[in-house]
């Protein structure tokens, strides 16, 4: 009598990679090399503290305050600071501003540096091979697969982080939006925005 | 080196295909990945230069098979094997076979905040000036070393303009290999599409890298 393939599978098993990170991590607790303890700790702190909010809080600040925003072009890494976002992969930081007449666009083609610090961890399609090799020659054609379609005329710039500078894009504020509070706004900025594969969001559609 | 990692151009990988109300993670084990190569990061053996070294320095079809965290595993073993942590056979057998490398630290979970918040900020004094001021044009080199570097492929003996002038930063050509962080400025040099691409590209198209000063020669 022929199998059904589902007998074969039982929830217990690990499957390849889940093994061995397990054992991974059995052998250097065993050692005394790592404390699974602060690994929860790490992953908390992503999963719960640092993530895409925090930039988008810079963002916001900068759409009402001309004065930060002032000081984000010129150091981005203490204006950033001054919000506590600080720490790994956003120890320099550089803020590139969208206008009417040119679209920032980053990427990392070497790797998957991403400013942790305002954006957390970078999404799968960022530490990609299509993204990664894409970007920096067809950037119209890589905005086309997030439906954003620029005029022809707008100036692509692509920020390839080859070294230790970490970009944050602040987008155009949308139209519309005179009388929203800062944390309005700061809904409106998007993750995909802030990296430039996107735009902030029209008020209404957060 | 010209590995896997050294995307910037290369065709046929498909669509990019962002994912909608992407996780976080997308399993369990990536979490514990994500730890383990902070935690074992901050023993502090190994630099973030010899870290990514280890991860272009993986087989291409290895590399392009594999998600970032498995690349990220994958190379956190060859890391720790090379310096006397864990051994082949104890990576087989799944648990420790006795004492390796004595840790120069261990990060725990009440320094955790701590750690992160620092981070590991890679600027440090020059003493020279710089070699090139904002507009200067410049030509950056035509090399192909076996070893680490951070100037793509895509973009050797190419010109163009010094955009902005940026701190003194350690030279990872030389830090990914125990050579010393020999650091020194790095410099946005951005490039026309045309420059790189050829007289097909789109004209509206601009690409910057971040090139360290060795990278560079006036033009």
């Amino acid at each position: 009598m022929p199998h059904n393939h589902d007998d074969h599978h039982h929830d217990n098993e690990l499957d390849p990679m889940a093994a061995r990170v397990r054992a991974l991590e059995t052998i250097l607790t065993q050692k005394g090399l790592v404390d699974p303890l602060a690994i929860d700790a790490i992953v908390e702190t992503y999963e719960t503290k640092v993530g895409p909010r925090n930039g988008a809080k810079v963002v916001a600040k900068a759409w009402v305050d001309p004065e930060y925003a002032d000081w984000l072009k010129r150091d981005a890494t203490e204006a950033i600071a001054s919000l506590s976002y600080t720490g790994r992969q956003g120890e320099h930081m550089q803020a590139v501003f969208n206008t009417p007449d040119t679209h920032n666009l980053v990427v990392c083609t070497l790797c998957s540096c991403y400013p942790w610090s305002v954006l957390g961890l970078p999404p799968v399609w960022y530490k990609s091979p299509p993204y990664r090799s894409k970007a920096v020659i067809d950037p119209r054609g890589v905005l086309g697969e997030f439906d954003l379609i620029l005029p022809a005329t707008t100036n692509i710039r692509v920020w390839d982080s080859t070294a230790e500078l970490r970009y944050l894009v602040v987008p155009m504020r949308p139209a519309g939006t005179e009388g929203l509070s800062e944390g309005q706004l700061a809904d409106l900025v998007t993750r995909d925005s802030m990296i430039g594969t996107g735009l902030a969001l029209a008020p209404g559609a957060a | 080196m010209n590995g896997p990692q050294d995307l910037g151009g290369q065709m046929g990988f498909g669509p990019v295909a962002p994912e909608k109300d992407e996780p976080l993670f997308h399993a369990d084990w990536e979490r514990r990945a994500l730890g383990l190569t902070i935690a074992a990061g901050a023993m502090g053996h190994w630099n973030i230069d010899e870290s990514r070294h280890a991860r272009e320095s993986l087989h291409p079809a290895d590399y392009y098979s594999s998600t970032y965290y498995e690349i990220w595993i994958k190379a956190l073993e060859i890391l720790l094997e090379r310096h006397g942590f864990v051994s082949v056979q104890e990576l087989k057998e799944g648990h420790s076979l006795g004492k390796g490398t004595e840790p120069k630290r261990v990060l725990k979970a009440e320094n955790v905040a701590a750690v992160l918040a620092k981070g590991g900020p890679c600027d440090r004094p020059v003493a020279a000036p710089p070699r090139f001021k904002v507009g200067d044009r410049v030509r950056t080199h035509n090399f192909s070393p076996q070893t680490h570097t951070r100037l793509p492929r895509y973009a050797r003996g190419k010109s163009g303009r010094i955009e902005a002038v940026r701190d003194g930063f350690v030279f990872p050509d030389t830090n990914a290999h125990g050579k010393g962080e020999n650091p020194q400025y790095v410099y946005t040099v951005v490039f026309p599409a045309t420059e790189i691409w050829g007289d097909e590209a789109d004209p509206t198209l601009t690409v910057s890298i971040d090139a360290w000063e060795n990278y560079l020669e006036p033009a």
